[in-house]
């Protein structure tokens, strides 16, 4: 987000507490004074991560701080997993196969790499899934896990995080 | 001087017969038995004359004294059940374990059909007759699993376990991933190499760590759990393009088995893993990683199978079994 503060000791940091009071992580603060500048504001951009409902609350905080938001762009999908496909790829509609899981709203399918060795040989694929949340993954992979059973694909899954 | 009836004379029964001999360990094989022939001498077998008749393809006994005869009629403290795996009806070797228990002899054994399918009724014979069942190498070969889950780790709550527990498969996938082989190259190789059987589809379809992934349930949450109950993948239809494709994440696949109580999970698949993760590991080796309360992680790396790898275990449990009840007697 792109941030606009008054230039004046202490603001920087006030700009920034509200962000770890809702739980966000800041990955990158990019401040630049431009030399010619002849108001009394400045301008931040911030880089970070939010847990997922927690946006409302901080621009309220930041408002309170007398920050004004100039910007906000938003990254949405948060959780990213990449699974392997193979078998008959292109016979069993991969296009069906990935709308499958775009169509659902809370995942996607954001990259997909592929091998076609030859003409009716089993390929294989590469794909990168993106999604809210990491419900909505497992729901996403419960999808994917039922098109391959349908389509007789095998789905090798990443070994999750041990938790 | 404990003593031992050793029934079962292929790699791991030859394994056994020959540490024991090698080393002095106290105990004493005054039973031995072979599919075709056994014998039996309250003093002692001469293990070398055994080994070098076996070594020449001949029986180990005489063809008059089965092994179940060993089992009823030798002088001995602990069953070492060693025969092969019959993953379907898990006999003979339930009914050789039933009779040594049922006459109060402590059993050891790596066989994986009787622990698999009667797990249960087994532990409560031994229980009833006030004798051990001990079975560590069933599981991960040489790897003191059993051991750790039963001491070094008592108190703590097991709360997962993920695990690389053929190496037949191991093998196949480390090679294809490392040569960029198909996965018929890498199974002829591994049939040269005398990893896989002539029928692979025990190992590769991913029945035998499924069979191991029982056991282990079974041990750790007593839950009944059966092979029926293995939500299980092989690694037979893997390519190597797709080896390549997890390659280029700085990941590789490997068939893991991978049990969850509470997330209901008892499953054997091959997955997508890091290179840097601690189960991978290479060739015919078995890795196992327990999730647990007090302890956290703890990964297990080591031999999962081999003639003396194998005794390993059961020497194990056989030192076990001595400490803990024949030196009281």
């Amino acid at each position: 987000m792109k941030l606009e503060m008054k230039d004046s000791p202490g603001q920087l940091v006030a700009a920034l507490k509200p962000i770890s009071d809702v739980g966000g992580n800041i990955i990158a603060v990019i401040h630049q004074r431009e030399p010619d500048s002849d108001t009394d504001t400045l301008d931040v951009q911030i880089v970070l991560e939010l847990p997922e409902g927690r946006l409302e609350k901080l621009k309220l905080l930041l408002q309170e701080q007398g920050v004004h938001i100039q910007r906000i762009g938003e990254e949405r999908l948060l959780y990213t997993q990449t699974v392997i496909m193979i078998g008959h790829l292109m016979h069993t509609d991969l296009s069906d196969t990935v709308g499958q899981i775009d169509s659902t709203g809370f995942a996607e399918v954001s990259e997909l790499s592929m091998c076609m060795p030859a003409i009716n040989e089993r390929s294989s694929s590469r794909i990168t899934i993106k999604s809210v949340t990491r419900e909505d993954m497992a729901a996403a992979l419960a999808i994917l896990r039922r098109v391959a059973l349908q389509k007789s694909l095998l789905l090798v899954e990443p070994l999750e995080d041990i938790a | 001087m404990m003593r031992v009836a050793l029934i079962g004379m292929g790699s791991v029964g030859r394994g056994v017969a020959e540490t024991l001999y090698k080393k002095d360990l106290g105990i004493l094989i005054t039973g031995l038995a072979d599919s075709r022939s056994g014998c039996m001498d309250s003093q002692g077998i001469d293990i070398p004359a055994v080994l070098s008749a076996k070594k020449n393809g001949s029986p180990c006994g005489s063809p008059d004294i089965s092994a179940a005869d060993v089992i009823k009629k030798a002088e001995y403290d602990v069953l070492i059940e060693v025969t092969p795996t019959n993953a379907l009806t898990g006999e003979p070797a339930i009914g050789y374990i039933k009779t040594a228990l049922a006459q109060k002899k402590h059993v050891v054994t790596s066989n994986k059909g009787p622990i698999a399918l009667a797990c249960k009724e087994l532990r409560t014979m031994a229980q009833k007759n006030h004798v051990a069942l001990r079975y560590e190498a069933t599981v991960a070969g040489a790897i003191p699993i059993m051991h750790t889950l039963e001491h070094g780790l008592a108190g703590n709550e097991i709360l997962g376990l993920f695990g690389v527990l053929n190496g037949t498969c191991n093998y196949i996938l480390t090679r294809m991933a490392a040569e960029g082989l198909t996965y018929e190259q890498a199974l002829l190789e591994a049939r040269e190499m005398g990893y896989a059987e002539a029928d692979p589809t025990y190992d590769v379809q991913g029945i035998d760590a499924a069979i191991k992934l029982v056991i282990l349930a079974n041990t750790i949450w007593d839950n009944g759990m059966t092979l029926n109950n293995v939500d299980r993948t092989g690694i037979d239809l893997l390519t190597a393009d797709a080896l390549r494709l997890a390659e280029e994440d700085g990941c590789t696949i490997r068939l893991i088995a991978e049990a969850i109580p509470r997330k209901n999970i008892l499953r054997v698949s091959p997955r997508i893993i890091s290179k840097n993760h601690p189960l991978v590991v290479e060739g015919t080796l078995n890795a196992l990683t327990l999730e647990t309360d007090l302890a956290k992680e703890i990964t297990l790396i080591g031999r999962g199978a081999g003639s003396v790898e194998t005794a390993s275990a059961i020497i194990g449990d056989l030192l076990f079994i001595r400490d803990r009840y024949v030196k009281r007697s």
